[in-house]
């Protein structure tokens, strides 16, 4: 008799989402942002973009090809949200080279020196941003100032340094152009508008859950609003990375909790150590060191806190033995 | 050298400054009291100097001050004594930590070692009576010596002896399949195939057959760990006695059935026909549940058996 | 709409038999049953080879308590009584009969015409095919006879005079098992524990599995039957409050159930509750989560623990037949569907039917029609059916369905890395974190899988349905279950 079935354990039936399909989401969902981003800053943005996407998936490939001598993992696009996200964290104006520097961190040592997807403990493009930030400090600080033409770009303040150092107050500010994202800033983060569009896209396909954006972003709205009323929260929650970092860079799935009540608690956290640096800090922006410092503390969150099992009396611990 | 250590240990020698002279009150005095002038003259030489300097340096030795103290403190505190011999005794075992001895590791043997009174029934299958009568002439205590012996594959049931009838798709593991269902042949007590005796092995003596489906292991590099035949689902692999020249003969199956059953699924499956038997002059067969069982210490390896088996279930290695 | 508290998946439902009326599969020509359909200590046999066995005669004796009678499913005379494989492809004690046509039998099945019902000795070198298109009740070629005492004609019977002893002392000497799945013996269930009490009793009707009619077809056409089965139960557990828990997209049969509660006085106290489509809705602690709010607690917990007793519909419905018609459980009904198969049906099959038999019957496999490609054929549904090596395996009193499977849905997709997207967890409905359980359980650490509750798994599979990189959690997580629980056995 040869073999003619088919034996395996139950299940036998899979979902339809897949890890490249939830990585495909994700890029799509970044997609309208940067496409603002190339109309407000130029085709340097696109450049920058372009840059980083292929050098994330090339390190990805070498590495895997040449160190791991295993399978290419390139066709599960996560490499391509790094690239995105890293592009996203620079801005336009950041000499190619060094994207491609950032590139190599991100993937060599942010990711692949811990096995590869899902085994990082830390976001590789924030990691790649914070190395890039603390290296060359000069050029990952000039924002070229998007004017609405597409030539003319020179340096300026982001809104969130031009009222850290008191040269504008948060109320005067237009919030038009914060919410649209006409404003100096990373290549991403500058539309609040679409990166939220981004986000409810992920949301409605359930590739991200409401826990991490909504406690972050509270938690920010709230901390804020304690210090400096309402449109001080305001511009605090549209201003820099708060949203791209909530919605996108918080959300990686390797670096955040498990569960949900561990994910609002990491959501909480970096809301409000956003907010301590952001005030109290050196550094006008926060989102990416309260991110990182979150991420250190996630295996903690993962380890003590579970899911309400089942059943299970809260407090009682086995009753039944 | 023993007997020296052993006498300074006793309570008379206690206060003997013979053998270690005091130093005298002066050579005291310059020996912590120079360093100490000396190091406050730097100190007030820095603070002259740069004030920012001097403060920074300072916080900084008082903090390893105070952080020295909490060690110092907390070492005191839970400081565990251990006896020196499970080190010694350690260092005696081969290290593979491969758990043969059923301990968790080789560190929790030596502990047993050391502090069981009665040794002989511990064993360390790796290192074999060599190790044992080290570890014994070093503690001081008898062991019991025992034969060597290596890991053996009861299944001769090759993919041309045993027809396929389903492709497993699921994790290829042996337990994973072994819960699911009675394996890809007909034959539910035989080998699954997928390596978790081969896995579970740490010195790389068994290794999957290609052709055959089957493990094979290799005797010589077998410690009889007896990994194996805790991962094998089917209990198929069994330690049996290491012969010179890794010369064997058992009975390569495990199947109960009876024989009209075993010949449905495998053409080299034991019958339980007792022809072996009959041939043994050494008593070492055995039968029961329609299977036949060779003795690895009763037999002498004469391999008449070998011949009568009308399955060629009997297997022999020479 | 009620649904149980957390967690669970919406796999795409495929329910292709929904619409197929019950047809009754002719009688096989042999039938091998199993001494052991249930959970619990295998039967006695009480026969030998060569006896001549009727209908509905005892066949296997319950050996304890938690044990359960098996029944002749076919006149014949008893082939062997032999190891033989199921279809798991492991060996298992069962009864063979060869059917064996009576002459005059007729008079105790009387929609059975007399056409076949000679004595046939020569046997036929195949085994019984179904025909095309067999209508229920049609002329059939081999008659029997039903062992006495057994009422076989159509007519409803409601009242019942009985006590609740009688009742029970009846549904355990007809070998009545849970027909959902597991095959928990009923007599046990229904035998509550001193010290508990149970207010309820819950009527699975869910069939939240993909594929699966049965219970549909069952309530849609036996629905009367099914309630007076019910009211029995109930009277057995001296409860007044029965629940029917139904999947929403059962529509027709929650109308047609409240329909017939709302005509009749006697079902007064039977309540049909719309459930949410949602798997696993008739996992039994889910079930009584759904239709209570009351959390079962982990094993060895039981839905009794909180006051409720859970059947299932096909149960409801061979309690009926048991108590009201004497007639024991050896029969069933099975759906035959997947994409595999050409017409899926759901059959009326007695018990201890080859499971090729009914292949053949809804359309045969694609390897039986030329093609070479491979299936898998499914003891269940999708998400919890055990895959079957070996078709001359027969049906069981708890197989409430086959699936065939075939092309690149009846394999496993490629293994990615985990990315820790929480999916699992999210879906565990039992609160689990099913991604570490596989990790301990492949690191063998045993001690620490018991403090996350691995012990609480229903395994129902909904983690590894939905993981996106296709790691098989299940496969290890049941490997440290079984694991977990030898240890604390001993």
């Amino acid at each position: 008799m040869s073999a003619r079935f088919i034996v395996s354990p139950a299940p036998h039936v899979q979902g339809h989402r897949t890890t490249s399909r939830i990585m495909f989401d994700v890029v799509l969902a970044l997609v309208p942002a940067l496409i603002f981003s190339v109309v407000v800053f130029g085709w340097d943005a696109l450049a920058v973009t372009c840059v980083s996407v292929i050098g994330c998936v090339v390190f990805e490939w070498a590495i895997r090809r040449f160190v791991f001598r295993g399978k290419s993992t390139v066709g599960d696009f996560s490499a391509v949200v790094t690239g995105v996200l890293l592009a996203f964290n620079l801005p336009a104006s950041v000499p190619l080279w060094m994207v491609l520097v950032g590139a190599f961190v991100a993937i060599g040592i942010a990711k692949m020196t811990f096995g590869g997807l899902g085994k990082n403990p830390f976001n590789p493009a924030l990691v790649a941003r914070v190395f890039l930030l603390v290296a060359y400090p000069v050029q990952m600080t000039t924002f070229p100032h998007p004017t609405g033409e597409l030539v003319d770009v020179f340096s300026g303040a982001t809104p969130l340094v031009a009222v850290k150092h008191g040269l504008v107050d948060a109320a005067s500010l237009d919030f038009q152009d914060v919410l649209f994202g006409f404003i100096p800033g990373s290549l991403g983060e500058v539309s609040a508008l679409l990166l939220l569009a981004g986000g409810v896209f992920l949301l409605w396909r359930r590739v991200i859950s409401w826990h991490i954006p909504v406690s972050i972003l509270g938690t920010m709205g709230v901390f804020t609003y304690c210090v400096g009323g309402w449109e001080f929260a305001l511009f605090h929650l549209m201003a820099g990375g708060a949203i791209l970092g909530a919605v996108y860079m918080a959300t990686d799935y390797a670096t955040s909790p498990m569960t949900r009540a561990g994910k609002v608690i990491y959501g909480v956290g970096i809301g409000a150590l956003a907010v301590t640096i952001r005030l109290w800090g050196g550094y006008p922006e926060g989102m990416s060191f309260a991110i990182l410092l979150m991420n250190a503390v996630t295996p903690l969150i993962d380890t003590y806190i579970k899911p309400r099992r089942f059943g299970v009396n809260r407090w009682a611990r086995r009753f039944w033995k | 050298m023993e007997e020296m250590s052993n006498d300074c240990r006793q309570a008379d020698c206690a206060g003997c400054k013979g053998c270690k002279p005091q130093p005298a009150s002066r050579t005291l005095l310059l020996a912590y009291g120079l360093p100490l002038v000396l190091l406050v003259g730097l100190f007030w030489g820095l603070h002259v100097w740069n004030g920012t300097l001097f403060w920074t340096v300072a916080t900084l030795c008082a903090l390893g001050i105070v952080a020295a103290v909490v060690l110092y403190g907390v070492a005191q505190r839970f400081k565990v004594e251990e006896d020196v011999r499970i080190d010694e005794t350690e260092k005696l075992l081969p290290g593979a930590n491969c758990g043969g001895c059923g301990f968790a590791g080789c560190r929790a043997f030596a502990e047993a070692l050391v502090s069981r009174r009665d040794i002989s029934e511990l064993f360390c299958p790796v290192g074999g009576n060599a190790t044992m009568d080290a570890v014994a002439v070093y503690l001081g205590k008898a062991v019991a010596a025992q034969d060597p012996t290596v890991a053996t594959v009861r299944c001769g049931g090759s993919c041309d002896k045993r027809p396929r009838m389903s492709e497993y798709d699921g994790e290829p593991s042996c337990a994973v399949a072994a819960l699911l269902y009675g394996g890809k042949t007909g034959c539910s007590y035989g080998c699954e195939g997928y390596g978790d005796c081969v896995a579970a092995c740490e010195f790389g003596a068994l290794e999957m057959d290609i052709e055959t489906e089957l493990p094979e292991v290799t005797p010589d590099k077998c410690t009889a760990c007896g990994r194996c035949v805790k991962a094998c689902p089917k209990g198929i692999i069994e330690l049996r006695k290491k012969w010179p020249k890794n010369r064997a003969v058992w009975v390569a199956c495990v199947n109960t059935e009876k024989g009209s059953v075993v010949t449905k699924s495998c053409k080299a499956g034991c019958i339980g026909c007792g022809k072996c038997l009959k041939v043994c002059a050494f008593d070492a067969i055995r039968i029961e549940n329609h299977l036949a069982y060779i003795d690895s210490v009763k037999c002498k390896l004469c391999r008449k058996c070998v011949a009568e088996c009308p399955t060629g279930a009997i297997e022999v290695s020479w | 709409m009620r649904t149980f508290p957390r967690g669970g998946i919406h796999p795409s439902d495929n329910k292709l038999s929904r619409g197929t009326v019950i047809e009754r599969l002719p009688l096989p020509e042999v039938v091998y049953v199993p001494l052991s359909q249930h959970l619990g200590a295998p039967a006695e046999a009480v026969v030998k080879k060569g006896d001549v066995v009727r209908t509905g005669q005892l066949i296997a004796r319950a050996s304890c308590f938690v044990s359960a009678n098996v029944h002749a499913p076919i006149s014949g005379v008893v082939e062997s009584v032999d190891l033989r494989l199921n279809g798991q492809g492991k060996y298992q004690e069962m009864i063979v009969i060869r059917h064996l046509g009576f002459s005059g039998a007729s008079s105790a099945m009387p929609n059975l015409s007399e056409e076949g019902g000679t004595l046939s000795t020569s046997r036929p070198p195949s085994r019984v095919v179904a025909t095309k298109s067999a209508p229920r009740n049609s002329p059939n070629e081999v008659t029997e006879e039903w062992a006495d005492g057994i009422d076989t004609s159509p007519e409803l019977v409601r009242e019942c005079t009985l006590t609740p002893e009688e009742i029970l002392k009846k549904i355990e000497m007809a070998g009545l098992i849970g027909m959902g799945g597991a095959g928990f013996p009923t007599h046990v269930k229904l035998t509550i524990p001193p010290g508990k009490h149970v207010t309820l009793l819950l009527i699975n009707g869910s069939e939240c599995e993909p594929f699966l009619t049965c219970d549909h077809r069952v309530m849609l056409e036996r629905g009367e039957e099914l309630l007076i089965g019910v009211t029995l139960l109930m009277r057995v557990l001296g409860v007044d409050e029965a629940r029917v828990g139904i999947e929403n997209n059962k529509a027709d049969a929650i109308a047609h159930l409240q329909a017939l509660t709302r005509e009749h006085e006697a079902y007064r106290g039977v309540r049909i509750v719309p459930l949410k489509v949602r798997y696993p809705q008739g996992g039994e602690k889910q079930l009584v989560a759904a239709l209570t709010g009351r959390r079962t607690p982990p094993p060895p917990g039981l839905p009794v623990d909180v006051g409720c007793v859970v059947c299932n519909v096909s149960t409801a419905v061979a309690v009926y037949e048991a108590v009201q018609k004497g007639k024991p459980l050896v029969e069933r009904v099975v759906t035959v569907s997947g994409r595999g198969l050409t017409q899926p049906k759901n059959l009326m099959v007695r018990v201890g039917t080859p499971v090729s038999v009914l292949l053949a019957a809804a359309g045969g496999l694609p390897s039986d029609q030329g093609s070479d490609g491979r299936v898998k054929v499914l003891n269940g549904g999708p998400m919890m059916g055990k895959a079957m090596s070996y078709m001359e395996a027969p049906v069981v009193k708890s197989m409430s369905g086959l699936t065939v499977m075939e092309g690149p849905s009846a394999r496993r997709r490629q293994q990615g890395e985990c990315i820790k997207c929480a999916r699992c967890v999210g879906v565990c409905p039992m609160g689990l974190e099913p991604y570490l359980l596989m990790k301990l359980s492949r690191a063998g650490m045993w001690d620490r899988l018991e403090q996350e509750w691995m012990i609480n798994c229903i395994e129902c599979g909904c983690c590894q349905f939905g993981c996106p990189a296709s790691i098989p959690l299940l496969d290890f997580i049941r490997l440290g279950k079984q694991e977990v629980r030898r240890r604390n056995k001993i």
